[in-house]
């Protein structure tokens, strides 16, 4: 069907082109390659960057929230049916503030910078009978609670809006959105990696017993059963159960009497029935036969509840087993014959694995994982509070009701509370702590405070993925680059260290689906020739010539003709008739067609071809570009599906358009969508050896630039900002997808490769000092400095005051305005006062928080804040905000900003994964300079290159410096040189010439110094550089003498205390050994805390001091006899003292030396 | 280095016993020029020892006599900010010297101090006053003296700028460009901060400089005011509302103290190439030759019967780029150099002063620091 209307569309346009058209040229295959990277732009504005989140949010809130509600949807008392509470409907309104009985709308910019949730109340309509003869009571719009909205989802106010309306709300146009905007901070709700639920997973235990394993997930339960071979006999292991039960007898228990039945069941191959006997004795031995001797023996099993008792005793194996027990799969009438398949459907295979080892499921392949996104952890969070509110209600009903004497009249809609779902939601995610006793889940760091280090690095953060393990674990399996990764999950952007491979980051085109009505589709299933379970005997269950048709994990039937039915399933899809992203996967090893509708899997569009032609055809393309077509267009006329992992093996994919065979059935729209956003800004990145591209998707996060377009009014506790970012000269179609030209993390340095000075060993880059006179790598740190202007119980508050402008702290105030505030613009010092504040010396008694309370001046004491900086850095008071804090206190919010040039040890990276600080400084005219006078900014020595293997960094020079004399931007896409997204080298080396460059881009140089030329050609041009966050200003550190634990009397430690640095056990021993006695006491004694004792030589207790005798005294012996003087560290006395408080008693015993 | 390979050849016994009194031309060629092989540039250095060809009864030692017939300084072009000249027959050290001091060592004024009243624009202060430091200023640093730690600010150290931009509410924004910075000839306007306002004293209350005369009454600023040199240089856009009014202070300083105060964009020389063709090219190999080189330094002249000879036309234009040396052999047919006393120097004035009077500042400098070791070592 799909394709008709297709030959249509193509005849009308061959009629508007004129009719001299070759027909036979027509009927062939059309191999010319499309340029079909237009797509990806169009894919991403269809999607942005973080569409991921904001569909599965937009999904919770627009179906998840109502399912919700819905199931969860009667409260009554529990002996009056006639008093009860219905919730109709549900529905999130604006986002919004509760003032004082007035609401205000929110915005998030107000939000971010008053410290408030952005969050939008939750209506419902309810209906409600107190039980009189009052009838039944209708409210509408009541709030039971108020939801944390994310940014740019469909309840947000700045969704849809424009570039004007965004900037009107003081929102960066570029922002990705996706996150909330909790009590001030920006939280993300990090994607979870997990494995994925109501599927039959086959694998291994530790001791290599096969095992098959379902996590079933259904609206109502959840839990997991395993089924695993234990010395030949199969059990089930089932959190109902206390111990493991033989699966015959579950069988047995389910109905299924007969043995020979089961073995139908599972498959009459005399091997499968072999491996089915011990089983089978097993349960003969125990002396089960039929059902109600089997449900007996489960009986006896059943777990002993810790709680309660139950009031039925009997039947709880039965209710474990339709209840518990697989639990997906759904349970009509007391029919426990689909589950009996289903564990047939699960000893097959267990079996098929044990008679051959490659049938295991591999829980790395990407296929069976599933990525949980925010809309569905919210459901999880919502659906607790929500079941917890109702209870709530219900208790507190129950109990108003017992009293028989009422003061009030009885109204149910009024204990429905919303604090209980407001407070659970906001504590969640600010802690990100996801404790929900009720599906026993508690996981923590769900939600993370937003990276606004740097732009990329905020999406990159959206894009994350979060381990399903620990990441202790030790284990190479899940940290593995998988194949099945591709184009899904990018292969580059991993942390390095413990996390490494398990944090992973989705690939640019990937999308994450959510939920879609199984309904429609399993009717649809039937009507395409599944045959239903139900009519199945066991013998037809695994007949050759049929394959069983699995729809998310549920076994609907089997059907005679898998390929067929996939094949119509396909084109309906592509007809836009079922979801786009449905899955049909005919999997021919386990004789099974998988259809998937469930959400969290990740898929991805491609285009689709007609043996082995595109259908894409070049005038798509310029419909595409001339804006008549767009994204969705192509899929709807089935010109491009989106592929889960599953499906693709199903698909042969061609990369190009020209590798296309007679059986490729799609092709990829652009090979650099692989990479995931922060890989793809390396220019060339696959021309580096692939570590390299790893460490730039991590520095490439602490590049300082631009972070937003309203960078300048957020207040963010730390911002890194460049004063002169600029946009690379060698750039990529995903740098300028992701709009980093807009808000660049870096500046195109004219780098010469050259050894220098000596000063460039190890990494380390010489710099031009002109160029950083002229601005080259400055950067302004700005920092957010909070006081609050407490009020306190006893209605006092403190009080900030004009400051005494001559006095003895007259130097410290003279940065503060006379509103005691420090101004804007003032150069702060350390040690300045930035408020002059005053708190009341009586905070507790007296007077309550209502009334506010004068006192007089002599009732307050001072409690002014002073700056606390390091020296050296020129800090200037930026903006000062006052807001009001949730408790209703005023709350000063300063930043304070410094401008910094790069000093020696600044460190700098270009995009290649190449980090170094600078070694020196070098005049400009000690530089070396070329022919036509160009003198480069940095030098960065060649022993970088041979042992790193960045060929990209070289290609980028060359790119970069063939793009400034020519004028034009040039581009390094990834796998980009066939379609014409990088520029080969050789094109690149011809423009060079061209402007009489060398074409290897070396130059010949003249020595800054001697004056005379370098006796080499120098390969110089400009390379983009990074600034990264870590500056010497923040961490060097010295200390002489400063301050020391109170306890210990040592040395504080960390910089932030003023420390001093510890000479810890390694520096110890090479002290030992070479022999230095009298350095080691000094430094672990002498220089940390010495410490003069009495020792009373007759007891070995110490003693002390006595200053009115002038002597030692020993307090156990009562006098001052034996008394010596000598020194210890203290911590050596207080080791003593907590010993003897334990009732052990050190004694020293003295000896002359 | 095919020369030399040539050179190379030659039979010991063939060689002349006696020392001639002249170098034998390999050497020659060693010495007086470098020549850019397509591997890397080779025999780069300056033989400065007097008696480095002693061997060969050869005196290199360098004698003013001589260096005065041979020295000369040819200008190539000249225009108000660039000039492009020759120097023939001087070492190389001595032109790098001139381009270091040009670089470093020439004074110039450059705005130093911003005093910021009011910035209300998105720019912030450090940033603006740093924009502010970079402009070039027309004006002459020779009338001017340094100002120490301990200085003053008066008129004969201190140039004084205002600017006050506004955007005005409603309006468009608008770029604050440099010709906004208006010369304040008496002096800066600001009060100084520890001053007590004395409302009944009669003598003017003291500001950040103590001007003793007005500067326009200066005769060299009398009809020449001073200004930037470039007045459209965007120093802060404005939105509606905001605000800029400083006043800018300028002194005298060195490029080598930061580079605001140098008076050269850059100044650089090269060597003068000298292309040689080694063997005759002819035909299509000459041809060839001429749309390798992308500058047109080869041309093609008729040598009758249709056949044509490569020429070298135009050497100066070469920029290295060694494609007339790339691939096949081409480097047994054409040899590329440098001659090591004739320096290409280019200068770019900033605008304080003009380029050949920095030149001739420059040789100043340089005659100052002889003079001063002379003094020194004596």
């Amino acid at each position: 069907m799909v394709v008709r209307e297709d030959d249509a569309d193509l005849f009308n346009g061959l009629h508007e082109t004129g009719l001299n058209i070759d027909k036979q040229a027509l009927a062939a295959p059309v191999k010319k390659a499309v340029d079909k990277f237009k797509l990806v732009p169009e894919f991403l504005k269809v999607r942005g960057l973080v569409k991921q989140h904001l569909d599965s949010f937009n999904f919770f809130v627009r179906t998840g929230i109502k399912k919700i509600v819905q199931a969860n949807n009667l409260i009554t008392h529990s002996r009056d049916q006639n008093i009860y509470l219905r919730y109709k409907d549900v529905r999130i309104g604006q986002p919004s503030m509760m003032g004082d009985s007035v609401s205000d709308l929110l915005n998030p910019q107000k939000c971010r910078l008053s410290d408030i949730t952005y969050a939008a109340p939750i209506y419902v309509n309810i209906e409600y009978s107190n039980g009189g003869n009052e009838g039944i009571q209708r409210k509408r719009d009541v709030i039971i609670g108020r939801l944390p909205i994310m940014l740019k989802s469909c309840c947000c106010v700045l969704y849809g809006r424009d570039e004007e309306e965004l900037a009107r709300y003081g929102e960066c146009p570029l922002d990705p959105g996706g996150y909330f905007v909790v009590k001030g901070t920006e939280k993300v709700i990090l994607m979870q990696e997990q494995l994925s639920k109501n599927r039959i997973i086959i694998d291994t235990d530790q001791k290599g017993c096969v095992q098959a394993s379902v996590t079933s997930s259904s609206e109502a339960r959840k839990s997991k059963t395993v089924i695993r071979i234990e010395k030949e006999k199969i059990y089930l292991h089932l959190n109902g159960f206390a111990s493991k039960v033989p699966i015959m007898i579950v069988l047995k228990a389910m109905g299924m009497e007969s043995d020979q039945e089961v073995v139908q069941m599972i498959g009459r191959d005399p091997r499968y029935s072999e491996l089915l006997l011990p089983s089978i004795e097993d349960s003969v031995k125990e002396g089960v036969h039929t059902q109600s001797q089997a449900l007996e023996f489960l009986e006896r099993k059943v777990q002993k509840s810790q709680f309660y008792t139950p009031v039925v005793k009997e039947g709880r194996a039965l209710k474990i087993l339709q209840e518990t027990f697989l639990a997906n799969v759904p349970v009509h009438e007391n029919n426990l014959r689909p589950k009996c398949i289903y564990v047939a459907v699960m000893l097959r295979r267990m079996i098929e694995a044990i008679l051959n080892k490659d049938t295991l499921d591999d829980k790395d392949y990407v296929g069976n994982k599933r990525v949980e996104l925010s809309g569905q952890l919210l459901a999880l969070l919502f659906e607790d509070l929500f079941k917890t509110m109702n209870e709530m209600a219900h208790q507190k009903i129950e109990v108003l009701l017992s009293k028989t004497a009422r003061t009030s009249r009885f109204d149910i809609s009024q204990h429905i509370k919303n604090d209980c779902i407001t407070n659970g939601l906001e504590r969640a995610l600010s802690t990100g702590n996801w404790d929900i006793k009720r599906f026993r889940m508690n996981r923590k760091g769900m939600s993370q405070v937003l990276g606004r280090l740097s732009y990329i690095g905020t999406v990159g953060h959206m894009t994350r993925i979060a381990p399903q393990f620990e990441k202790s674990r030790k284990v190479s399996g899940p940290r593995a680059l998988q194949p099945s990764q591709w184009g899904m999950l990018c292969p580059c952007d991993t942390p390095e260290g413990e996390a490494c491979g398990l944090v992973k980051n989705l690939a640019l085109m990937a999308h994450v689906t959510t939920d879609e009505d199984e309904r429609p589709l399993i009717a649809l299933c039937y009507a395409l020739g599944v045959e239903d379970l139900e009519l199945l005997s066991a013998e037809e269950l695994h007949m050759p010539d049929s394959y069983l048709v699995i729809f998310n994990g549920l076994i609907l039937g089997k059907h005679r003709m898998p390929q067929t039915f996939a094949n119509l399933m396909r084109k309906l899809r592509r007809a836009g008739k079922i979801g786009e992203f449905v899955s049909i996967f005919v999997n021919e090893k386990q004789r099974c067609v998988y259809l998937a509708s469930d959400g969290s899997r990740v898929c991805r569009p491609l285009v689709i071809a007609d043996k082995g032609v595109s259908r894409i055809k070049e005038h798509h393309m310029k419909e595409l570009r001339d804006g008549v077509r767009n994204f969705q267009s192509f899929l709807k006329e089935g010109l491009i599906e989106y592929l889960d992992v599953n499906e693709e093996n199903n698909a042969l994919i061609a990369l190009y358009e020209e590798d296309a065979r007679e059986e490729t059935t799609h092709i990829e729209i652009e090979p650099f969508t692989i990479l995931g956003v922060i890989a793809g800004l390396i220019p060339y990145p696959h021309h580096n050896q692939s570590p390299r591209n790893t460490y730039q998707c991590a520095m490439g996060k602490q590049a300082m630039g631009n972070i937003a377009f309203n960078q300048l009014s957020r207040f963010d506790s730390l911002i890194y900002l460049l004063v002169y970012p600029q946009r690379p000269l060698l750039t990529t179609r995903t740098i300028e997808l992701v709009s980093y030209d807009k808000l660049g993390a870096g500046q195109n340095a004219s780098v010469a490769v050259m050894s220098y000075s000596g000063y460039d060993i190890e990494d380390a880059i010489v710099m031009n000092k002109s160029s950083l006179d002229r601005g080259f790598g400055r950067c302004i740190v700005m920092k957010k400095l909070v006081a609050i202007n407490q009020k306190y119980a006893n209605g006092t508050s403190d009080r900030i005051i004009r400051p005494q402008r001559d006095g003895h702290d007259a130097e410290q105030t003279q940065i503060l305005d006379d509103d005691g505030l420090a101004s804007p613009g003032e150069i702060i010092r350390p040690r300045d006062i930035y408020i002059n504040k005053q708190s009341p010396i009586d905070t507790k008694s007296g007077g309550n928080a209502g009334n506010t309370v004068k006192l007089k001046d002599s009732q307050y004491k001072s409690s002014k804040q002073t700056y606390k900086g390091t020296e050296g850095d020129t800090t200037v008071v930026d903006r000062v905000a006052l807001c009001t804090d949730k408790n209703s206190n005023l709350c000063i919010k300063y930043m304070i900003r410094s401008t910094r040039r790069p000093e020696v040890g600044d460190k700098f990276s270009s995009r290649h994964g190449q980090k170094g600080v600078c070694g020196t400084i070098v005049q400009q005219e000690d530089f070396p300079f070329s022919e036509r006078g160009v003198c480069p900014d940095l030098i960065m020595n060649p022993h970088g290159f041979p042992s790193r293997m960045t060929v990209g960094k070289m290609i980028e020079l060359l790119g970069s410096k063939a793009g400034v004399s020519c004028g034009r931007f040039h581009y390094g896409s990834a796998f980009g040189e066939p379609s014409g997204h990088a520029d080969k080298v050789e094109t690149i080396s011809e423009t060079l010439v061209k402007h009489g460059f060398s074409y290897n881009g070396k130059d010949f140089l003249y020595s800054g110094i001697t004056g005379e030329p370098l006796q080499a050609y120098i390969f110089m041009g400009p390379i983009y550089y990074q600034k990264l966050k870590h500056m010497v200003l923040d961490k060097m550190h010295a200390r002489g003498n400063g301050p020391r634990v109170m306890m210990t009397r040592q040395p504080t430690e960390g910089r932030s205390k003023n420390g001093g640095l510890r000479v810890g056990e390694m520096e110890r021993d090479c002290l030992i050994a070479y022999g230095a006695s009298m350095l080691i006491h000094e430094r672990l004694m002498l220089s940390s805390d010495p410490f003069e004792v009495q020792v009373c030589r007759k007891c070995g207790l110490m003693g002390y001091y006595s200053e009115k005798l002038k002597a030692g005294i020993c307090s156990m012996c009562k006098n001052g006899e034996n008394i010596s003087t000598m020194k210890m560290p203290y911590a050596c006395k207080l080791l003593f003292q907590e010993l003897q408080s334990m009732n052990i008693v050190p004694r020293l015993k003295l000896t002359d030396a | 280095m095919v020369s030399e390979k040539k050179s190379e050849k030659i039979p010991v016994w063939d060689l002349p016993d006696i020392p001639k009194g002249e170098l034998p031309p390999h050497i020659q060629l060693q010495r007086t020029r470098v020549s850019c092989t397509f591997d890397a540039p080779t025999h780069t250095e300056n033989v400065l020892y007097s008696g480095a060809y002693a061997a060969m009864g050869v005196d290199n030692s360098l004698r003013l006599p001589e260096f005065r017939n041979n020295f000369k300084v040819e200008v190539v072009s000249l225009s108000e900010d660039d000039m492009e000249f020759d120097m023939i027959g001087i070492d190389a050290s001595i032109a790098n010297a001139f381009r270091r001091i040009l670089i470093a060592e020439l004074p110039t004024m450059a705005i130093e101090k911003v005093f910021i009243a009011n910035n209300t624009s998105v720019v912030q202060d450090e940033v603006l006053a740093h924009r502010l430091g970079l402009v070039p200023l027309k004006v002459d640093p020779r009338h001017f003296n340094y100002m120490s730690e301990k200085d003053e600010p008066n008129e004969k150290n201190t140039i004084v700028f205002k600017l006050h931009a506004r955007c005005e509410k409603g309006g468009p924004r608008i770029k604050v460009k440099s010709n906004e910075l208006k010369w304040l000839p008496n002096g800066s306007e600001f009060k100084l901060s520890t001053e007590k306002s004395n409302p009944d004293s009669t003598s003017k209350p003291k500001t950040y400089t103590s001007f003793g005369c007005s500067q326009d009454s200066m005769p060299e600023f009398a009809n020449n005011p001073i200004a930037s040199k470039h007045g459209d240089i965007i120093l802060a856009k404005l939105g509606p509302k905001q605000e800029i009014e400083l006043e800018a202070h300028a002194v005298k300083g060195m490029g080598k103290t930061h580079a605001k105060w140098s008076p050269v964009a850059t100044a650089w020389y090269r060597m003068l190439p000298e292309i040689v063709l080694l063997e005759e090219i002819v035909d299509e190999k000459a041809e060839e030759l001429v749309k390798k080189c992308p500058v047109n330094v080869f041309d093609i002249e008729d040598i009758g019967k249709g056949r044509k000879r490569a020429t070298v036309a135009n050497p100066r234009s070469c920029t290295l780029c060694r494609e007339c040396i790339r691939g096949d052999d081409w480097e047994k047919l054409v040899a590329v150099r440098r001659v090591k006393d004739h320096f290409i120097f280019t200068i770019e004035s900033t605008g304080a002063l003009p380029p050949e009077v920095l030149f001739t500042e420059a040789v100043k400098i340089l005659e100052d620091k002889c003079e001063r070791v002379i003094s020194e070592l004596s």
